[in-house]
């Protein structure tokens, strides 16, 4: 009997159907070798999101496991909902960046609203509650319409979930380009609370225990979800595909207290969330993962409509859903519970012994397939790599100096350009307060949480300046890690471990996936020299607009211990009289600079040079300063460079600023270059004499720029003539109001 | 002191406030709306969040809850109650306090601290501020616009029930009202949030007198020290 007019296992064959759901004719030939027959129109569905490169990797596997992984600190490293490392007091730091480009792109409020959702999820699946959430998001020039109705509406479905679930958004990163037009990037990242007792993991353990469906009933939002986020826009297989979710945090902060007290009163064999892939991957990861088979009746599965087949059931991409595994004879202990907090859980099948996925549906057998098949034996492909030649063009050029007409003038220009101006606009839409833990707001370096009940605290911080990565992804993606444990170590945190967000353009293309390996290389040493290992992530390929790639975009979310809340130390300056000192050293080129954008529209050319070596030597620095009680803040240099930093230090404050600067290079460059591995802060002078000590130590170079003082100007001076004069009340006007202007808000 | 922290399913920030009274020598429970009697408790505090989602206009299903009688009956019997933020709107809903938030007038959420004055320092939630005293307190709302019709504003103003203004109207506030009080003085609404400004790490302590004032007008009127 034909079942729901779904075309017939021949039919599939004969006529390519499996093309439509994005599995290839290699592809397709492979899963019927393994299965010994054609898959039906079920079976292939489970293949097809399953070996799709967002749940497999298939594409970014050979790359991704270079990646360094382990370290003292590392509880759980790669692999489970979020990893995990130690904070000591036998407490954890689960974390993970996840990405939601392709809905956000098509529907920005649900798109960024089920990003936040499924972050979430993956964290307290651990058995962590969340204490933050970040994002770091990508759009194109804020120039017209369509553009600023994207922004407006991520950042409002980021606020309209993550406030209804009561955690803080504390921090994140926002940046402006054209390469990002068609094709916006919204990466959340979620960070939670653990006791080491508590780590739970997505396993199906024990044959003859009990499968259970808790939370949201199933409908028809999200299938395919994971197939849509692995092709590329203007794809036509993407036509096909109604795929964005719908989100209901209300749900989720119910789901979340129910399974954080399934945890916590040890009712749980496994947990997984039922994220992208849904039902299909929760319950095959989780078997294939224990070496077992699962067996599910899907006339159980809560459903929104009752003639769903067992394709949309098992594709379905419906919020607000987990998957249990539970010991046999438990399974009322788990109804009470969610009762209690007003969810449905139901029996929905049981772990089995032959290690195959069985479904059944309306007194039929719809799918018996090996899960192990479906969990990892999609191919890998090694795509063939080619160095794009703009890359040497860009090599051979060093971009010596930039005209300057007026220095006070470049730099309010610099603060107006929408990835340096101030965030407010998109901040303050977020509860950043949610639980009375947040020490430093968001717009610092790092956002700080407090960890109750100790004297410690963490840092977290996302990075990624993604037009140097486009320039030199090898020196591109070591410059973001060091950035964000440079942030860290600024705020008094010593950086602990990474997860990464890769955000690139179709791996099908050689230069592409180019950029790619260099990233991942870089990325890789420089985790190697900080110590900061990747402890979880998330992959998104194919984000492309009718063959435009989106700058390549490694996300670098870092966390970092404060192991006494006297260490926090922010970017601001904090009283008049103390001297402002510069660390580190400043090579020429201006490449890859947000000046260069100013000026020639786009950014080309070689980066400064960067040094692995010198930047740690920088960062350890920072650290053992602030640890030894030298300085009153502390700002790391990035986009717009050593001037545009020095504003960052005194907006918001009632101070001023007076700078006598020194150099041979040029004025641009001493002003706006960008430089790696300086840091500016600010002392007490009594202190000097122990900072040039201990640079010394470091072999790091100190120069002493100026002072604060009471006068609300910022007055810079290089080589005695005066290049920046200005209030400082003018410049914060410029910085805030930049963005809410540029979308007339 | 006996304090009830009531939460709807979806509330989220009766920890913060736990985590307040609890430094304070009072006896503090966080309690479900499902509880059937509120007999056993001095006060009751309903705190920030999002009851029930507040996907349709913020509180409107909560008023709806069975612990909504024992609140009412809890004020009617003098006992006090406080609503912050999310509990404010509830008891604008359920009629304990005249009036309605309307969505913040630039319908956006917003968070960020706020200077709020203290307009009236003789009611048993703000007798440990000086008049017109200037806090620093943080607002985190969608919906905190408060609106009246112009009778119920004038006897609000006359009868000093506006207890807490806005220095610099966040929200579109009618009067700037950052919270009122009503007639008999027992039941506080304030959109601010007092409990998020009670640790100087955190940025602020402004909030804290809020507190210690309910525990010690509730000591004064019981005769205890």
């Amino acid at each position: 009997m034909a079942y729901y007019n779904e075309p017939t296992p021949e039919q599939i064959a004969e006529e390519k159907i499996y093309r439509q759901m994005a599995v290839s004719d290699d592809e397709f030939a492979l899963i019927q070798k393994l299965l010994g027959r054609l898959p039906n129109y079920t079976e292939l569905g489970l293949f097809s999101v399953m070996w799709s490169e967002h749940c497999s990797y298939k594409n970014s596997k050979p790359v991704i496991k270079k990646f360094p992984t382990t370290g003292p600190q590392v509880l759980q490293g790669p692999g489970e909902g979020a990893g995990i490392v130690d904070i000591g007091d036998g407490l954890g730091i689960a974390f993970k960046i996840e990405s939601h480009n392709h809905p956000s792109a098509v529907e920005p409020y649900q798109g960024a609203a089920t990003g936040v959702g499924g972050i979430l999820r993956d964290v307290f699946s651990m058995g962590a509650r969340p204490i933050a959430l970040l994002n770091s998001l990508r759009f194109g020039e804020l120039a017209n319409d369509r553009m600023k109705y994207l922004f407006k509406g991520v950042v409002a479905g980021i606020a309209g979930y993550g406030n209804r679930m009561g955690i803080p958004t504390v921090g994140g990163e926002i940046y402006f380009d054209s390469s990002y037009e068609g094709n916006p990037l919204v990466n959340a990242m979620c960070v939670g609370l653990i006791r080491h007792d508590q780590i739970q993991r997505g396993i199906a353990k024990g044959v003859g225990n009990s499968v259970v469906y808790v939370g949201a009933a199933t409908g028809r939002d999200g299938i395919h979800g994971a197939t849509f986020a692995s092709v590329e826009f203007g794809n036509e297989a993407a036509v096909e595909l109604p795929a964005v979710q719908a989100g209901d945090p209300f749900v989720e902060k119910l789901l979340m207290e129910a399974c954080l007290e399934l945890i916590e009163k040890d009712v749980l064999l496994g947990i997984q969330d039922m994220g992208a892939a849904g039902l299909t991957s929760s319950s095959a990861e989780m078997a294939s993962k224990a070496g077992n088979g699962i067996e599910l009746n899907l006339d159980l599965v809560p459903q929104r409509d009752p003639n769903m087949s067992a394709y949309e059931m098992m594709l379905s991409e419906s919020q607000e859903r987990m998957l249990l595994v539970v010991e046999k004879g438990r399974e009322q202990e788990v109804e009470a519970i969610c009762q209690k907090w007003g969810l449905t859980a139901v029996t929905i099948g049981r772990v089995t012994d032959d290690g195959r996925m069985r479904l059944l549906h309306k007194g039929q057998v719809v799918a018996d397939v090996p899960v192990d098949y479906l969990a990892e034996e999609a191919p890998v492909y090694h795509q063939p790599s080619r160095e794009p030649a703009s890359f040497r063009e860009n090599q051979a050029k060093l971009v010596e100096d930039l005209s300057i007409n007026n220095g006070t003038e470049t730099l309010k220009q610099l603060l107006a350009m929408p990835s340096i101006a101030s965030k407010e606009w998109v901040f303050q839409q977020f509860d950043y307060l949610s639980g009375n833990n947040t020490i430093v707001r968001p717009g610092s370096d790092a956002a700080i949480i407090r960890i109750p009940e100790t004297n410690k605290a963490i840092g977290i911080t996302t990075d990624c300046n993604a037009g140097y990565i486009y320039l030199d992804p090898y020196t591109g993606g070591a410059i973001a890690v060091a950035e964000a444990a440079r942030n860290l170590v600024c705020s008094g945190a010593k950086p602990l471990a990474i997860t990464d967000g890769l955000n690139f353009g179709s791996p099908e293309n050689p230069e592409v996936f180019w950029q790619i390996e260099q990233a991942a290389i870089g990325i890789s040493e420089a985790c190697l020299k900080f110590g900061t290992p990747v402890v979880s992530g998330n992959v998104s390929l194919y984000n492309e607009t009718n063959g435009n790639a989106i700058y390549p975009t490694p996300i670098i979310g870092m966390v970092g211990v404060i192991e006494k809340l006297d260490h926090i130390t922010t970017q601001h300056v904090k009283t008049a009289g103390d001297v402002v000192v510069l660390l580190g050293r400043t090579v020429p080129g201006l490449g890859g600079s947000q000046l260069q954008k100013l000026i020639d529209g786009e950014i080309s050319g070689k980066l400064p040079d960067f040094d692995l070596a010198y930047e740690a030597r920088v960062q350890k620095l920072v650290l053992a300063a602030i640890q030894q009680g030298l300085l009153a803040s502390a700002h790391d240099l990035s986009e717009g460079g050593l001037a545009v930093a020095l504003a960052e230090i005194v907006m918001e404050t009632p101070f001023g600023l007076e700078l006598n600067l020194n150099s041979s290079l040029p004025t641009s460059v001493i002003l706006f270059g960008e430089a790696q591995s300086r840091v500016v802060v600010s002392l007490n002078e009594e202190k000097l004499a122990a900072l040039k000590q201990l640079a010394a130590t470091y072999d790091v170079e100190l120069a002493v720029i100026g002072q604060v003082n009471n006068s609300g100007n910022y007055i810079l001076r290089l080589n005695g003539e005066e290049i920046i004069a200005t209030s400082v009340v003018e410049l914060e006007k410029t910085w805030k109001g930049a963005i809410p202007c540029m979308i007339n808000d | 002191m006996k304090t009830a922290i009531v939460v709807f399913p979806g509330t989220s920030g009766e920890h913060e406030v736990y985590q307040v009274l609890t430094q304070y020598d009072v006896q503090v429970e966080i309690v479900s709306d499902l509880t059937t009697s509120l007999d056993a408790y001095d006060g009751i505090i309903i705190p920030g969040g999002f009851a029930y989602g507040d996907y349709l206009r913020s509180g409107a299903i909560a008023k709806l809850s069975p612990i909504m009688t024992e609140i009412k009956k809890a004020a009617e019997d003098g006992k006090l109650v406080l609503g912050i933020g999310n509990g404010f709107q509830i008891l604008l809903e359920c009629n304990l306090l005249p009036g309605a938030m309307l969505p913040n007038a630039d319908l956006k959420f917003k968070c960020c601290n706020v200077p709020v004055i203290v307009e009236n320092n003789q009611t048993a939630f703000t007798c440990d501020y000086q008049e017109k005293a200037q806090l620093d307190l943080p607002i985190a709302h969608w919906a905190g616009n408060y609106y009246c019709d112009p009778v119920t504003l004038e006897q609000l103003e006359q009868q000093g029930q506006i207890v807490f203004r806005y220095h610099n109207n966040p929200n579109g506030s009618l009067n700037n009202i950052a919270g009122i009080i009503n007639r008999k003085g027992n039941v506080l609404g304030i959109m601010a949030r007092p409990e998020r400004a009670c640790d100087q790490l955190l940025g602020s302590v402004d909030g804290s007198k809020l507190f210690s004032s309910m525990i010690r007008s509730w000591r004064d009127s019981n005769g205890l020290l």
